[in-house]
């Protein structure tokens, strides 16, 4: 009898990798270090647990039936210089690439101004340290190029670079604010092994343009002290965990910068040293504190004593449906119906909407065609995305058929069932949102637009026009001041006469015709935004005039003879009061 | 015994019967004397209120290079605007049309610059029949053009005039003053008056202008 045979062995065998799920999970308390005793109070009970001094940690015993808490393999993943690479990339792909050779920093505001947020290698040679000011850095570094870091940029492309490493394998998480870790169990054998897996995750970050240290360790911690401190793509067995981590500094161990200096205030350099320190003492010590300033559960979570599980969010849900043709067809619009209908079932049954679905064709030939709208609100109903796409069809150059047609919503949102009004019709707010989706849908999404209100007192800079399919901003108000109801964009220049320069205009010339000036009122003085400006630009005096028609102009001087630009001030009309 | 006829109907009773079926909205088209004169936009405005919900503004690219782009920070109460700028008069005739098809708005502004074509009888008829089925008013902007034929209920055509003065400062402009003339109209006689606009207020005073408030008074004398 085979099962009778095998159900024993199964019994008593230990899998050597365990299903990975039980552990990434993260929610189960019943991973195995709950068989291990990491609190501090259970430890004081149980003295006999304590490392004794002088020789490496021991492996806990397993208790039979547990899985052993060093078979994973986690793997960590740095990317030291992310901001200023993602920077360097960005600044390439504007057409004004940064020079290798050239100095330049990211900067963010610290307590006491801006502070060195990230470095080329150039600046560092040049001495330029993180955190540290920048205008002590410009004087070390004068001809320092600063900008100020993206960070909320930074977190959404290293969310996005969470999802790509999913190709390597399933349990990626984020570490720190430029870091990944990820559960590679198992998956390093579709690649060869785990030094081919690193060496591949290198060169595919480096085709992104970004350098990154890597390692392989069997707990989180030993893979980010690694990581940053161990050697290049270094993989480290379990059985050499204790070894290797020893002579490595106690900042490995994740600590804060206060905890750190502590444990060198107390003459603990390495990890070595710390473990060699009674578990009782450290515990006494320490029992208080946080994760981040407790080095006793941290050296635990780096020796495999405490679980620390990869916990990986789950992947955005992907909303697409597609048709194969038997034979085909010229027009996709038959079928735009029934595909529809499809993703809007998916949709609904999800509990999603799309913002954007995109119509792929394909030709029998092997051309595609994408052919792709936008919605200003999260929208499952399959008449209004029907809709949207009514005319863009004809754009498809048809050749010889299509045989394959693909709906997919390339941007999803979560939108819960709600009823506006007692007769479940949409608010007004959802008519007003059709509406933008069906101009935007015909003359282009940048056509439509809303104003935002800036925090800018330049007038041309105070409202700024954003797609109404994008994010709202703050609704624009009436300012305070007397303010014209259009405004020219650019500003017109206009020839002025004028009795004094520092006066009123009395007449000037505008579009060939002349103007005199009947009423004025101003000047009203706008200075430059010297935290924005160019240093050259010049402060502005707006004068409200009235012309001998009735017209209502508003206009200003660009500058005043006196401001030590030379030039004299010219004239522009900015905009027509009502 | 006898069929007494109905009494004739003079053109005031038929004005005013049509006056009593007037919609609540329509489309009217204001014509601008010079092409970037403010007291157009304003004028409109002070037609609408920002109460009754957002604005779609519709303007083809060559009324957005002459006369500039709505600017909210002078507009006298805090509106919603939705802007739309197209290149062709035809999509700006077909975003009023769709503008018009969505009774949460508060009106439509369509700016058309000269006189194209497409802006016949009929486009202006659908546009008409639209806003009144939806109840949305659309306004119809037209500068550098020449009132020809138009379903337009009413037609209206604006200057500004010298400003009221000010309070305090006797040499600024003051209250805005605008000339308007209704020269075609289906609700009511035709007219001149002089419109006071009081931003603060949101208010416009329609006053018959001097010259014709002085006709009697001379007959008089």
């Amino acid at each position: 009898m085979r099962t009778e045979d095998k159900l024993p062995v199964l019994a008593s065998h230990r899998p050597t990798t365990p299903d990975p799920r039980a552990q990434a999970g993260g929610s189960a308390p019943e991973t195995p270090a709950s068989g291990f005793h990491n609190d501090s109070r259970d430890l004081i009970a149980r003295p006999n647990l304590d490392a004794s001094p002088g020789r490496p940690l021991p492996l806990l015993p397993e208790p039979s039936g547990e899985r052993d808490p060093l078979a994973r393999r986690i793997t960590c993943l740095h990317l030291p210089r992310f901001s200023i690479e993602r920077w360097l990339r960005i600044m390439d792909r504007q057409g004004e690439p940064v020079s290798d050779t050239l100095p330049a920093a990211l900067a963010v505001e610290g307590r006491h101004g801006a502070v060195i947020h990230a470095t080329t290698r150039a600046a560092e040679a040049a001495g330029i340290r993180r955190g540290a000011r920048v205008v002590d850095m410009r004087a070390l570094c004068p001809d320092l190029r600063v900008d100020y870091a993206d960070l909320q940029g930074d977190r959404m492309m290293l969310q996005r670079l969470m999802l790509w490493a999913r190709r390597w394998c399933p349990w990626t998480a984020l570490d720190g604010a430029a870091g990944l870790v990820m559960d590679t169990t198992g998956s390093d054998h579709l690649c060869g092994g785990e030094g081919p897996m690193l060496r591949d995750m290198e060169e595919r970050l480096s085709h992104l343009g970004l350098s990154a240290d890597l390692a392989t360790a069997p707990t989180h911690g030993a893979a980010w002290a690694l990581s940053r401190l161990g050697g290049v793509r270094e993989t480290c067995p379990p059985e050499r965990l204790a070894e290797r981590m020893a002579p490595l500094p106690v900042r490995a161990l994740r600590l804060d910068g206060d905890t750190v200096l502590l444990l060198q205030r107390l003459g603990l350099k390495t990890v070595g040293d710390l473990a060699a320190v009674p578990r009782l003492s450290l515990a006494r010590r320490f029992a208080r504190a946080e994760l981040e300033r407790n080095p006793l559960l941290r050296l635990d979570q780096m020796m495999g004593r405490r679980a620390e599980p990869v916990e990986a969010p789950e992947d955005p849900p992907r909303f697409a449906v597609e048709s194969r043709l038997p034979e085909p067809v010229e027009d996709p619009a038959p079928h735009l119906p029934a595909l529809t209908a499809a993703l809007c079932a998916r949709l609904e049954a999800a509990g999603f909407g799309a913002r954007r679905v995109v119509l792929t064709v394909y030709r029998t030939d092997g051309a595609v065609s994408r052919v792709e709208v936008a919605m200003a609100r999260a929208s499952r109903e399959a008449a209004h995305i029907l809709r949207l796409f009514e005319g863009k069809l004809e754009g498809i150059d048809p050749g010889f058929g299509f045989d394959q047609i693909a709906l997919g919503a390339t941007v999803a949102e979560e939108l819960p069932r709600v009823q506006a009004r007692l007769d479940g019709t949409g608010g007004e707010g959802t008519e007003i949102a059709r509406l933008t989706d069906r101009l935007a849908a015909r003359h282009g999404g940048r056509t439509v637009s809303r104003p935002r209100l800036r925090e800018s007192h330049k007038p041309e800079r105070r409202e700024l026009w954003t797609a109404a399919l994008g994010p709202a901003g703050r609704p624009a108000r009436p300012a305070a001041q007397p303010r014209p109801l259009r405004l020219l964009e650019p500003p017109e220049e206009v020839a002025v006469l004028y009795a004094v320069p520092e006066g009123p205009p009395a007449q000037f010339v505008w579009r060939r015709r002349t103007h005199r000036v009947m009423r004025y009122a101003g000047p009203e003085r706008i200075a430059p935004e010297w935290w924005r400006d160019r240093p050259e630009t010049r402060l502005r005096d707006y004068y409200r005039v009235e012309d001998q028609g009735g017209r209502r102009i508003w206009l200003y001087r660009d500058g005043v003879l006196t401001d030590g630009f030379g030039r004299d001030p010219n004239w522009f009309i900015h905009g027509v009061h009502g | 015994m006898s069929c007494d006829q109905p009494p004739l109907k003079t053109s005031a009773d038929l004005l005013r019967d049509r006056a009593a079926d007037r919609p609540v909205a329509t489309l009217s088209e204001v014509f601008s004397e010079t092409a970037a004169d403010g007291a157009v936009t304003g004028f409109t405005l002070a037609n609408l209120d920002p109460a009754h919900g957002p604005l779609l503004w519709i303007m083809d690219r060559i009324t957005r290079k002459e006369c500039g782009i709505p600017y909210l920070a002078g507009f006298p109460r805090e509106w919603e605007v939705i802007r739309v700028d197209v290149s062709r008069p035809v999509d700006v005739l077909w975003s009023a049309e769709q503008g018009l098809g969505t009774p949460a708005l508060g009106g439509v502004i369509a700016e058309v610059w000269g006189d194209p074509p497409v802006l016949d009888f009929t486009a202006t008829k659908r546009l008409a029949l639209r806003a009144e089925a939806n109840g949305v008013p659309c306004w119809l902007l037209r500068r550098a053009a020449q009132p020809a034929l138009s379903a337009a209920r009413e037609r209206w055509r604006v200057s500004s005039l010298p400003s009221g003065n000010h309070p305090w400062d006797s040499r600024a402009p003051g209250q805005p003053h605008w000339k308007v003339e209704l020269f075609r109209s289906r609700f009511r006689a035709p007219g001149t008056w002089v419109a006071r606009y009081d931003a603060e207020r949101h208010h416009m005073d329609l006053d018959p202008p001097v010259a014709q408030v002085r006709t009697p008074d001379a007959a008089a004398v």
